[in-house]
Order: structure tokens, then C-alpha cells, then sequence
């Protein structure tokens, strides 16, 4: 018996087979995975995001200010969902990242189109996440050369149809140059703070019940906050670990400004790595083997890595899918890490993001206590 | 007379398998029960409704005192449960499995305890070994100095030296016996009737119930039981034949010769009356475990269907 046989290949082909479908769990990820992420993904991402929040100061009451503010309605780009007073007003918004763009009609708007005299508007674009403002900025460069088109006839129609009745200045904040890395490398720190963290503990309770160890420990006095503390504490250092290695890597090798914004980065650091290692923990819980852990971690990973605003612009997706972004704790680090290294946020700016965090830490932690059996039940 | 475990009318299913059913178990402070039963008998879901690894779906009853229901972390902490399968952890060294041990328990003199036990087990050269690379047999002997060294009351062993070489299962027994007569209560599934008869006494468990209780000689007695050991070229080869005749519960070959067994002495001696012929020799032997067992396991079975 040698060479080539079929009847063999069919024996480990048909074992195989029988083996797969045993394994529910695992027959169901490979029919769920990819309807699920198809539907999820393929709605949700869209790499040229529209209605976009503006903030919106307008300084002088005018035909011309309307006109302008209608032709921004009517650009699909931008939801001028917030009317300020002040450029303080305006500025703050940007900095807590509660808008994309703030737009001012200056005072002497009108006064200065009518006399062709540099007519400007102001945009200021956060853009700490440059791919979210790109289409928007070349949408309000056609814009000017059309909104007012209808005002300008007659009497203060303009001689000449080469310049534009005014000039759009846009104002990069926070990341002037546009660099991708500056967006990207704080962004990786949420994403690879997850992976290893969910994945390693992920595995913790679920590799002591295949072993078989795990019936020993539970017939000793050790209780279930005991084991989730002793399994999650080294894991908190790698977490750390990873954390200093990033930040340094970030700003040495890709200049990312480390602009500040320390007491709510720490705070953050703090709260996503805790929540991570519950999460881990909540999913060793519920798998039944180790295989069935990882998979569960990647299902958790993908969305974190797509919804999140990690790779594409947050407020790109649907109503839908930024509601299921915001139960993602990667998506609040994220703004975390970004609005502290990036804007230098104060700890009153992201609180909200944190308390996001804090909660995700609560429920996952809560959960995963409930969830530990103390016994084989 | 103090009962270290005394529990009643334990029941527990699984899904719509009844495992347990009605089991009642007590053994006397310092007493070692060989607990028997074939595989799937419900040995290890008994022992560890024992020690709280799994709640009853009804019955009662103490271990040490202490309700198993209600008291279960009282009940862990006086004792020392080793499971089927190795589960210390192989990628801990002997001395760091037993330390983690230890502080798991709580206890004091950790590193004077941990030194005792391995030298006790005459480990000591190879502390820093891991624990994965040991032997069968040696791995169970560590296993045992892990769910002795917070010096338990009472010990549950679930198949202690299934697979290990009996030079091994010897002086894993010495140990047991030398627990024993610190005071300690032992309570060991096995399948091994030379293992069973090493016991104070015995409990018999098949298809969930108790069937059998007391010492060696005692289960023999009440089995009723009658045997005859046959002699004689090629008798050994009847064996089936023998088996299926009236009367005739069992007939095993050992070695060149033949054991038959049945409940009724006549009908017995009138299955086997058309062999009582040359080269063949037969004569009455005391019944051994064995034959006992397999015994309550065919009259078990019948009950049960």
C-alpha cells in the first residue's frame, strides 16, 4: 500500500467534514461572517462622507449671508446644525470634536462683494481626520463661484466672470498638512491595544477549561472576582507596555505631535485596557474552546477597526452604524487619544468619550461576573 | 462513630439523562471507600456534587459537617479533590504548581510546605522540571501532593491511577493508606479490583444507583453469588458457549481456566453437568470481586431497562 489513493484522501476528506459540522459554533461563523460583515461594512463605510456637522457664525444679517448659507444646505456636504455667536464659541466646538467644519460670514461680507473687494468666508475644518474634509473643502470651492450667482445681477452684477465674488480660506486645524499618519498612529494604538489585549484573555478561562485545570481550581476556595483580577492584572502592564512603546515609536519615527491633553489620555489608557481585558474575559466565559474565543475576538475586532472611525471617517456612516459605533469602546478611545495628542484636549473636553469608556467597563466587568460559573454545571 | 460524608438521596440530570439517581454514601471518619462502577456509572458527577464542583437537583447531606448545598466554600477548603485528568498545569514547574497551590489555599509556610511535599514525593532534584514532562505515574503522585498540601480532611480521588504501571499504583497506595491513618477520610473511584480490595469498603454505583455497600468480604457475601473454576485443555475456549446456558450469568476466562457464575446454585450446577466429563476437573472457588461485580452489573442493567 502505497502511492496515491483516493479511498484515503476521501477517508480524511469525509472526517474532516463530519468534524466541521460537529462544531456549531464554527459552522455557524463561516455562514455568518460573511453575511454579516457584507451587510454591516458594506453599508456602513462610505470613504467620502457627507453631511457633515457645521457650525456655523454668522456676523452680518444680509441677502447675500442667506444666499450663501442656503447654497451650503443645498451641497449635501454639510448639516448646519449649530448657530454660535462668537469665534470662542466656535473654537471650543472644534476642539471638543463636536463639529467638522465652522464656517464665518464675516461682518463686512456684503459690503466687500458688492465693491469686489476680497469678499472672504472662513472655514476651519477639524482636521485630525483629513479624509473627512476632503470632498467637503473642494465642494465649497465650486460653491463660491455659484451661490451668490442669483444676487449678482443687475446693479451689483460683477464685470468681470474670471474672479469669484469671494474667496474661501480654509484653515486646517490640528493637522494643517494633512498628514495621514497624524490620524492613523494614535488610531493604531486603540486597534492593537484590542487585538492583543481581548485576544490574550480571551483565551485565559477557556485554555483552563480545555486543559481540564480549570476543575481544579474550582474545587479550591479561590473566588470568581479573585480569578478575573489574578488573569487581568499582568495583562494591564502589557497593556502599558504596548501603550509607552506606541507613543514613543509615534512621535520619534512619525512626528506626531504629543500635544498635550495627558491627565484625559492617562484616564483613557486606564479605562480602555481595563475594558478590553473584561471583554476578554466576559468572551473566555462564554466559548467553549479556544478556537471558538478567537473567533469571537475577531468578530468584536473587524467592527473596531471599521466602524470605529479608525479607517474611515466616523461621521461617513449612516444614522444606523454610528449608533452601533458608539457602543464600540475603540471608537471613544479613539477620540480620546486623537483629540489629547492632536488638540491638546483638556479632561473637561473629552468627558463624555471617558464616561462612554467608564461604562463600557461597568457592564462588560458586571457581565463577566455574572457569567463565570463556579461551578460545572 | 463520626461520618465524614453523609449525604442522601442525591439525584442530578443532564439534559434529560438521569446520571444520579438516589445515591445515599456514608463513610466514617479515617475510612477509605473504594468507590466502584463501570464507565458512565455516574462516579465522577458523585464526587463532584461532593465537593460543590456541581449542585444536586435534589438530596441532602454533609461532608464534614458542612451542608454540601449551603457550605460548599467551607467544604472546599477542608478538601482535597483530584480529577481524572491531570490538571495541574503542565507549563508550571513540580515547585511552582504546588506554590500556586498553596497560596490558593492560603496557606502558611508556603515554601517549608512546598519543600515537604516534594520531598515526600522524592522530587526535590527535579522541582524545576515541568510539570508536562513527567510520567504517568508521577504526574498523579504530584497531583496528589497538590490536593494534600492544604492538609485536607477528607480526599476525593476520581480514578487515581487509571493508565499508571503498578510498581506506581503501589506506592500510590502506601500514600493513601499512610493518609488514612493520619485521620484522613479517602474517597477513591477506581476500576481496579485489586485497588477495590485495598479499601475499608466499597460502594457499588452502576447506571446512577447504588447497588453494593460495605467491605470486600461483606459485598461478596450478600451477592449470593456461586462459582466454579473449571480445569482443563481447551476449556478456556467454552467460554462463550458456557455463557449462553441457562443459569449461567458469567463464565470468564482466566488464563488456561474458566470462572462460572451464576445466582442459582441448582440451575448452575445443571448448566454445567454435560461438561463434568474428562480432561475437564471442576470445583467450587469463593467468588472474587470480580465475578461479583460483573454480576450486580448484568442484574443493574436488567433493572434499569
Amino acid at each position: 500500500m502505497s502511492g496515491f489513493s483516493s479511498l484515503r484522501v476521501l477517508a480524511v476528506l469525509a472526517k474532516e467534514f463530519k468534524q466541521l459540522t460537529r462544531d456549531r459554533l464554527t459552522y455557524a461563523m463561516i455562514l455568518a461572517m460573511p453575511v454579516v460583515q457584507l451587510l454591516l461594512f458594506g453599508y456602513a463605510i462610505n470613504s467620502e462622507p457627507r453631511h457633515l456637522p457645521t457650525a456655523l457664525l454668522v456676523q452680518e444679517d444680509s441677502v447675500f449671508a442667506r444666499s450663501l448659507i442656503s447654497g451650503l444646505r443645498n451641497s449635501a456636504f454639510f448639516d448646519l446644525d449649530r448657530q454660535v455667536r462668537s469665534p470662542a464659541e466656535l473654537d471650543d466646538l472644534l476642539r471638543r470634536g463636536d463639529t467638522q467644519f465652522a464656517i464665518t460670514i464675516p461682518g463686512d461680507f456684503t459690503r466687500r462683494v458688492v465693491r469686489g473687494d476680497h469678499a472672504q468666508i472662513l472655514v476651519e475644518a477639524d482636521a485630525t481626520d483629513p479624509s473627512a474634509t476632503g470632498g467637503a473643502v473642494a465642494a465649497l470651492q465650486a460653491l463660491s463661484n455659484q451661490a451668490l450667482a442669483r444676487d449678482l445681477q443687475g446693479s451689483v452684477a460683477q464685470p468681470s466672470k474670471a474672479a469669484p465674488p469671494f474667496e474661501v480660506v480654509v484653515h486646517s486645524r490640528y493637522n494643517p498638512e494633512a498628514v495621514t499618519a497624524y490620524n492613523i498612529v494614535p488610531g493604531l494604538l486603540g486597534v492593537i491595544l484590542s487585538m492583543t489585549l481581548v485576544m490574550m484573555t480571551s483565551l485565559s478561562v477557556t485554555r483552563e477549561t480545555e486543559r481540564g485545570t480549570m476543575e481544579s481550581l474550582l474545587a479550591t476556595p479561590v473566588q470568581p472576582i479573585e480569578v478575573m483580577v489574578g488573569k487581568l492584572a499582568p495583562y494591564v502592564l502589557v497593556g502599558l507596555i504596548q501603550t509607552a512603546l506606541i507613543l514613543l515609536l509615534a512621535g520619534t519615527l512619525f512626528h506626531v505631535p504629543l500635544g498635550g491633553g495627558w491627565a484625559g489620555l492617562s484616564l483613557g489608557v486606564a479605562l480602555f485596557i481595563v475594558g478590553s481585558l473584561a471583554l476578554g474575559f466576559l468572551i473566555s466565559t462564554v466559548a467553549r474552546s479556544q478556537l471558538q474565543a478567537m473567533q469571537m475576538s475577531i468578530f468584536y475586532i473587524l467592527p473596531s477597526i471599521l466602524l470605529s472611525g479608525f479607517m474611515f471617517p466616523f461621521r461617513g456612516m449612516p444614522e444606523w452604524a454610528q449608533t452601533l459605533g458608539q457602543i464600540i469602546p475603540v471608537t471613544h478611545f479613539l477620540r480620546v487619544v486623537r483629540g489629547a495628542l492632536l488638540k491638546g484636549q483638556s479632561l473637561e473636553d473629552m468627558w463624555r468619550e471617558l464616561a462612554a469608556l467608564a461604562a463600557f467597563v461597568c457592564v462588560v466587568s458586571a457581565l463577566a461576573m455574572l457569567r463565570y460559573r463556579r461551578t460545572l454545571d | 462513630m463520626t461520618l465524614a460524608i453523609d449525604v442522601s438521596g442525591l439525584n442530578k440530570s443532564f439534559g434529560a439523562r438521569r446520571v444520579v439517581q438516589d445515591v445515599t454514601i456514608q463513610v466514617e471518619e479515617g475510612r477509605i471507600c473504594g468507590f466502584l462502577g463501570p464507565n458512565g456509572s455516574g462516579k465522577t458527577t458523585t464526587l463532584r456534587m461532593l465537593c460543590g464542583l456541581l449542585t444536586p437537583d435534589s438530596g441532602a447531606g454533609t461532608c464534614l459537617g458542612f451542608d454540601i448545598l449551603k457550605q460548599a466554600d467551607q467544604i472546599k477548603r477542608r478538601t482535597g479533590y483530584m480529577t481524572q485528568k491531570f490538571s495541574l498545569y503542565e507549563d508550571l514547574t513540580l515547585a511552582e504548581n504546588l506554590q500556586f497551590t498553596a497560596r490558593v489555599h492560603g496557606l502558611d509556610r508556603r515554601e517549608a510546605r512546598v519543600a515537604d511535599a516534594l520531598e515526600r514525593l522524592g522530587l526535590s532534584g527535579r522541582r524545576d522540571q515541568l510539570a508536562g514532562t513527567l510520567s504517568g505515574g508521577w504526574k498523579q503522585r504530584l497531583a496528589l501532593a497538590a490536593a494534600t498540601l492544604h492538609e485536607p480532611r477528607l480526599l476525593l480521588l476520581d480514578e487515581p491511577t487509571a493508565g499508571v504501571d503498578p510498581k506506581a499504583r503501589r506506592s500510590f497506595w502506601d500514600e493513601i493508606h499512610a493518609l488514612s491513618a493520619q485521620g484522613l477520610t479517602v474517597l477513591v473511584s477506581t476500576h481496579y479490583m485489586d485497588e477495590a480490595e485495598r479499601c475499608h469498603e466499597i460502594a457499588y454505583i452502576s447506571y446512577g444507583k447504588l447497588i453494593a455497600r460495605g467491605t470486600a468480604d461483606e459485598v461478596i457475601a450478600e451477592a449470593m453469588l456461586t462459582t466454579f473454576h473449571g480445569e482443563g485443555p481447551g476449556i478456556d475456549r467454552l467460554a462463550a458457549e458456557i455463557a449462553a446456558l441457562p443459569g449461567v450469568e458469567t463464565a470468564a476466562p482466566f488464563g488456561a481456566a474458566l470462572h462460572v457464575s451464576g445466582p442459582d446454585r441448582a440451575a448452575l450446577e445443571q448448566a454445567l453437568a454435560p461438561y463434568r466429563r474428562a480432561p475437564f476437573h471442576w470445583s467450587e472457588t469463593p467468588p472474587n470481586l470480580e465475578d461479583v461485580f460483573i454480576h450486580l452489573m448484568a442484574g443493574a442493567e436488567d433493572n434499569f431497562q
